[in-house]
């Protein structure tokens, strides 16, 4: 019995220590987003909190936790709560399988990357929820376009995902990344990465593909109904999804944590701050994106997804599978 | 192994509790959030005991993608108004008979197929394929699937994608009268077909969707 309460508290420990910075991190990368977006658009953005405004995320947080909760007199209450519950548990329980390093890893599975695609495939479950429970027009408009939007580009997302594992020859993420020792994926599978890049920005419903929420058509989308606290856990699920399509991306295509330049200066500093500064990146191109491009048209949205990426993205399967084939370079297991 | 049977039992009575909440409960949309409920915990047996990758699969494609579909159709029927009643009035419970049929069938399957198995040990040795108990399940499935049974394989995705065209064909209707937007006709406009300098015959006016 002891031995079991030993390896509960430090499985506990474990989790604390990567889902506090996991938290803490959103709330400040939604300070980045806001700054960049401004920065794009010669403002000043939030920068009064604190210094340069870095605790406007906390500030806002504090706000949106003495806010009144309101459930609607016709909505659908156990699901009305369950829904931005579902949508923060989702987000949280996929960075167990995110490598920081080779033996910083809360849960190192097999089929870590099966795992992740099968908890963000669940994300839907939280909007459609919301937006059904809602019992309300523009939630459930919302929350229908969410959901058929994500299924789609979920797709070319899992082809994309196979492109990578073809390389690799194992599902385990740690495998993944030390398989680009040599090389990053990112070099010689370029134009998968831009079509993750833009699929992940589609399936964490980011603009230009912010659809569900598009404010001019359905006022807020499915969060529309929802005050307080619960409306932030949506935001906060909402960004932590963001965080780890960043450090999906990262994984697949940039090498992970490992260090870009193998030489005495760079190879002090320790694995985790490489692969924090390879999310960071792909965050800022996330927001500078949110910044620069207007919004898609829905047609336009699915004829992109259905039309072009899936079929490219399967040839490029093809050419992938019969490169490795021809040559002889189909990892050994 | 404590921790196991705990952890056995929490996850077989949630899928068993669900599934008998699949058809009790009133509300439709509750009938498929439990459904949902009942494939997580069933792919989580799954993962206990050791096909990790049997219960991925069964998160993406059916908690992922079919009972998406299913809570679409069922959220668009309406079903708010629609109630359960079977279980509510006696005078329409008519159907109840055959579905106790159907259900005592099925269970008497269910006794066919787990007694036979327990009744014959040396199925596991029958089993005329050589899986190596170091490779990952991923693996070895792959290993079965791709050398030893690929035209089994091959044929029913081949049967799937029949079974998609049809659905495509039978849903698929031609409608006259839309203007369907050409980005290559869109892109490759050029100003000299685009704009075009006409004189207008006072009285007269010119037609411009030509």
């Amino acid at each position: 019995m002891q031995e079991y309460f030993y390896l509960l508290l430090s499985e506990i420990y474990k989790i604390l220590f990567l889902l506090v910075p996991v938290l803490v991190s959103v709330a400040m990368i939604v300070w980045l987003d806001r700054r960049v977006w401004a920065f794009v658009q010669k403002r000043k953005g939030p920068n009064v909190v604190g210094p340069f405004g870095l605790l406007q995320s906390l500030a806002d947080a504090l706000k949106y936790l003495f806010k009144e909760i309101i459930i609607p007199a016709s909505s659908n209450k156990i699901i009305f709560i369950l829904a931005p519950i579902v949508t923060m548990t989702l987000a949280l329980i996929a960075w167990a399988v995110i490598p920081f390093s080779e033996d910083f890893v809360v849960a190192d599975i097999n089929v870590g990357i099966l795992y992740i695609f099968a908890v963000s495939s669940l994300g839907v479950y939280g909007i459609i929820m919301g937006g059904w429970a809602s019992n309300s027009k523009y939630p459930f408009l919302g929350s229908i376009r969410s959901a058929a939007q994500m299924v789609s580009y979920e797709v070319s997302i899992g082809i994309i995902i196979i492109n990578v594992l073809l390389c690799v020859g194992s599902l385990n993420l740690s495998d993944i990344v030390l398989a680009q020792e040599k090389i990053w994926f990112i070099v010689p599978l370029f134009p998968m990465f831009v079509i993750f890049f833009i699929s992940a920005l589609a399936e964490t419903n980011r603009p230009p593909f912010d659809l569900p929420e598009a404010e001019a058509e359905l006022v807020a989308g499915y969060q529309t109904e929802y005050s307080g606290m619960m409306y932030a856990m949506f935001w906060l699920g909402e960004y932590a999804n963001i965080l780890l399509m960043c450090s999906l991306g990262s994984i697949l295509f940039l090498g992970g944590w490992l260090s870009p330049i193998n030489i005495y200066p760079f190879d002090l500093i320790p694995n985790p701050i490489w692969l924090i500064l390879k999310i960071l990146l792909l965050f800022i191109l996330f927001s500078l994106v949110k910044a620069i491009v207007p919004r898609y048209r829905y047609d336009q949205l699915m004829r992109l997804g259905w039309k072009i990426f899936l079929p490219f993205s399967l040839f490029w399967v093809v050419l992938t599978a019969s490169y490795l084939l021809y040559f002889n370079l189909l990892p050994v297991i | 192994m404590i921790v196991h049977a705990i952890f056995f039992y929490t996850f077989s009575l949630i899928a068993v509790v669900s599934a008998i909440m699949v058809t009790v409960s009133k509300n439709t949309v509750h009938s498929v959030f439990f459904l949902i409920l009942d494939f997580i915990s069933i792919s989580c047996l799954f993962i206990m005991i050791g096909a990790e990758f049997l219960g991925m699969i069964m998160l993406i494609v059916y908690v992922g993608a079919v009972a998406v579909l299913f809570l679409f159709v069922v959220m668009m029927l309406n079903v708010v108004q629609q109630k359960n009643t079977s279980f509510e009035s006696d005078s329409d419970g008519k159907h109840i008979p055959i579905g106790l049929l159907i259900s005592l069938i099925i269970f008497f399957e269910l006794i066919i197929v787990i007694g036979g198995w327990k009744y014959k040990p040396d199925l596991l040795n029958s089993i005329s394929l050589n899986i190596s108990s170091e490779l990952t399940n991923t693996h070895s499935l792959g290993y079965v699937l791709y050398t030893d049974y690929i035209h089994l394989f091959q044929l029913s995705g081949i049967i799937l994608l029949v079974a998609m065209v049809g659905a495509i064909v039978l849903t698929f209707r031609k409608r006259s009268g839309l203007k369907r937007q050409s980005y290559f006709k869109q892109i490759s406009r050029e100003k000299v077909e685009g704009v075009d300098l006409v004189t207008v015959d006072s009285k007269k006016g010119v037609n411009i969707d030509v």
